[in-house]
């Protein structure tokens, strides 16, 4: 692969990858967010075999395989499994991200300004190093600074598992552009841990619809000073 | 001097142990949840603690496992200090598991999985403070959030429910920047020539820091310290620990204020030596020192206003967390050893504390700190030993709270004027909180006993004596392990 192919296949994967993270602040319905989500996924094992391709390191093109299958595949099964409308039928708005604290245009500029942020914050990270990769990477901070907004500002259970997500994602995507991933046994924890804490939450979120009847993160107030 | 293999055994066994009994509890028939076995890993891990302390003060570290396991000083401490309150909260846990099971709040099968989570618990943290590699390291501090959620929402009451959740996510998320900048380091690392199997190991990063890059090295640092800060308790993402503390059971509210916050603690006292040698040491003494003041001022404010008796011990573990941060900051020998004694003294009596405060709520049915009257006349025993603890947190004479307190009040105020000014609103804030701290246990202790007596008998006590014995202990002599806290705060960059 020639360096400028490499190159605008790199940019057009992270900004896919940048694209899906706004996706997730722009629509409601959680079905969607989770589709979003997927094609994060999606993104984030094309970035990790571009550069697996470009080093023609092989180990790097299984991780981005296996990436893929658990960020594409994986979460997002486990994901569309915690909001699927319970059997007992209550509540077509369980579906929706009903009101997020913030509105939507304001979450879109909000994510506009992140981005800009994590440009500014990663400008010490690409003079240390500047290639393709590492030009890239402001767009991973500006993922994880995206992942935490929703995070304090959705208020379904399912939401806010997703900008956990969005979180991690951010974080690997950094990871493989700054120094083509962490060794392969901190991954594979990093990747084992991620997966337990979805299926830790995802009960939880079954245990908050019993105890709670909803899945809205603003009825969680009886522990408090 | 052991034999080499004899002492990477050493080090792989406080991981392997808990991990065993862990698998033993899965899949032991469906009837019996035996309560000793869960006493063999706090052993073993006290055993190996010690037996690895007499080698590396001597002998220098001592690794295994193509050097992902490595035991130096600090390790041995934590060993030690992790066994210790793991025996006090395994020993006093068959009381309580008990209780609750004459209340109809446990099961069967709650206690097993309850057994299986607590070791597993044990395992985690012991390789979180016996490895070497920074990534591991970290796998293993998100690996406790894991396995104690569900021990933390265990009663499946909407309060219960509701702590597990902000603790996942809040932890998660928090711990998730600590992931952020170890890539950061790693990722300096890498730039300054290291190799890839290298990059993330402690002591090859200690050795290198000089050549790391200063601007990534400082945001990878702040966000390690936000993140595992998260985890050890420190503002600003702290708010996770008031229900989760209160809502857990009460060995392993024990175990989780004890020695998960020391475990996460020593994470960032890991990476300070690193960002030091990078940086220099102001950088990493001005947030510290602020997130500390922050933390102590929350606290002291928090426990002023407190009318719950599990949430007055997590605001006072901030508290303490918040003062091992100061020391930190100060990082003077004197102060380095100050915080590892510290550490140990809190984990003794913040155990001792959290398993009284247990069963005072089962025997009185509530955690409300103006419902529970005359306690020392109800239940002589176990008022005794809860009073003694709250004396042990307020740091009198002679439980080693005091001596370590003492020791990071004379650092601070050698240590130059800003951090002088540091110490002294520090000491006031501390003063303010153990007041607050005195007067709230105070009411609960004292009083007449209600009318009807309880008749309650009171077994499993010894488990907090114990640990108030050996807090007292460690207060007026460290004796044998004096020699292993200077070089654990050697170790941690004190010269």
């Amino acid at each position: 692969m020639s360096d400028g192919l490499y190159t605008q296949l790199l940019d057009l994967a992270c900004g896919v990858f940048l694209l899906a993270a706004v996706l997730v602040l722009w629509r409601h319905e959680l079905a969607a967010i989770v589709r979003a989500f997927a094609l994060q996924g999606v993104a984030l094992a094309a970035i990790a075999l571009l550069l697996g391709a470009h080093e023609e390191r092989g180990d790097l093109t299984a991780v981005g395989v296996a990436l893929g299958l658990l960020r594409a595949g994986v979460l997002p099964y486990l994901m569309r499994r915690a909001t699927a409308v319970p059997a007992d039928g209550h509540g077509g708005e369980e579906v929706r991200e009903t009101q997020p604290l913030v509105t939507v245009a304001a979450s879109l500029l909000t994510a506009a300004l992140l981005t800009l942020l994590a440009y500014a914050v990663g400008r010490p990270l690409t003079r240390l190093a500047p290639t393709p990769a590492t030009h890239a990477l402001p767009v991973g901070l500006a993922v994880v600074l995206i992942g935490f907004f929703v995070l304090v500002t959705r208020r379904r259970a399912p939401a806010q598992v997703v900008g956990f997500l969005l979180l991690d994602n951010g974080i690997t995507a950094t990871a493989f552009l700054a120094t083509s991933g962490v060794p392969l046994i901190v991954e594979l924890g990093v990747s084992f841990d991620v997966l337990l804490a979805v299926l830790v939450l995802q009960i939880l979120t079954t245990r908050m619809r019993e105890a709670f009847g909803t899945t809205d993160i603003d009825d969680l107030r009886e522990l408090h000073d | 001097m052991l034999h080499p293999s004899e002492g990477s055994a050493l080090v792989i066994t406080p991981v392997a142990a808990p991990l065993v009994v862990a698998a033993a509890y899965a899949l032991m028939p469906r009837r019996c949840a035996a309560a000793w076995p869960a006493l063999v890993p706090p052993g073993t891990i006290l055993l190996c603690g010690s037996l690895l302390a007499a080698d590396v003060v001597g002998a220098g570290p001592v690794s295994a496992c193509a050097g992902l396991l490595r035991a130096d000083a600090l390790t041995a401490w934590m060993l030690l200090v992790i066994g210790a309150v793991a025996l006090i909260a395994c020993g006093s846990a068959p009381t309580y598991l008990a209780g609750e099971r004459a209340a109809g709040r446990a099961s069967e099968r709650t206690l097993r999985h309850y057994h299986v989570l607590v070791q597993a618990f044990l395992a985690a943290m012991c390789l979180a403070v016996v490895t070497a590699n920074l990534g591991v390291l970290w796998v293993a501090v998100e690996a406790t959030t894991i396995v104690t959620a569900f021990l933390v929402g265990h009663r499946r009451t909407r309060t219960s429910v509701e702590a597990a959740w902000k603790y996942v996510v809040i932890c998660s998320a928090g711990i998730a920047l600590a992931f952020l900048g170890t890539v950061l380091i790693y990722y300096a690392a890498r730039q300054a020539g290291i190799a890839e199997a290298q990059a993330l190991s402690w002591p090859t990063l200690v050795a290198r820091a000089g050549g790391l890059d200063p601007a990534v090295t400082r945001l990878g640092i702040t966000l390690v310290v936000l993140g595992f800060g998260a985890k050890a308790g420190l503002i600003p993402l702290h708010a996770w620990l008031p229900d989760a503390h209160s809502q857990a059971p009460a060995p392993v509210s024990a175990l989780m204020s004890g020695v998960l916050l020391s475990v996460a603690f020593a994470a960032i006292l890991r990476y300070r030596v690193i960002a030091d040698a990078a940086l220099g040491a102001g950088f990493t003494r001005v947030l510290l020192a602020g997130m500390a003041l922050l933390t102590l001022a929350l606290a002291a404010g928090l426990l002023l206003a407190q009318r719950d008796h599990k949430r007055m011990l997590a605001y006072s573990s901030m508290e303490h967390m918040s003062l091992i941060a100061l020391a930190a900051a100060i990082g003077s020998p004197l102060a380095l050893s100050a915080a590892l004694l510290h550490i140990a003294g809190h984990g003794l009596a913040k155990s001792a504390a959290f398993c009284g405060a247990g069963r005072i709520l089962q025997l009185t049915g509530t955690a409300r700190i103006g419902r529970v009257r005359g306690l020392l006349a109800r239940a002589p025993a176990l008022g005794g030993a809860f009073g003694f603890a709250v004396v042990a947190l307020t740091a009198f004479p002679p439980f080693s709270l005091f001596a370590s307190e003492l020791g990071i009040a004379r650092a601070g105020f050698a240590a130059g004027t800003g951090l002088a000014w540091a110490t002294s609103g520090a000491l006031l804030l501390v003063v303010a909180a153990c007041a607050a701290l005195a007067a709230r246990t105070a009411r609960m202790l004292l009083g007449p006993a209600p009318s009807r007596p309880s008749g309650l008998a009171e077994p499993g006590i010894w488990p907090l004596v114990l640990g108030l014995v050996a807090c007292a202990a460690l207060g007026i002599t460290t004796g044998p392990l004096t020699g292993l806290l200077h070089a654990a705060a050697k170790t941690l960059g004190g010269h």
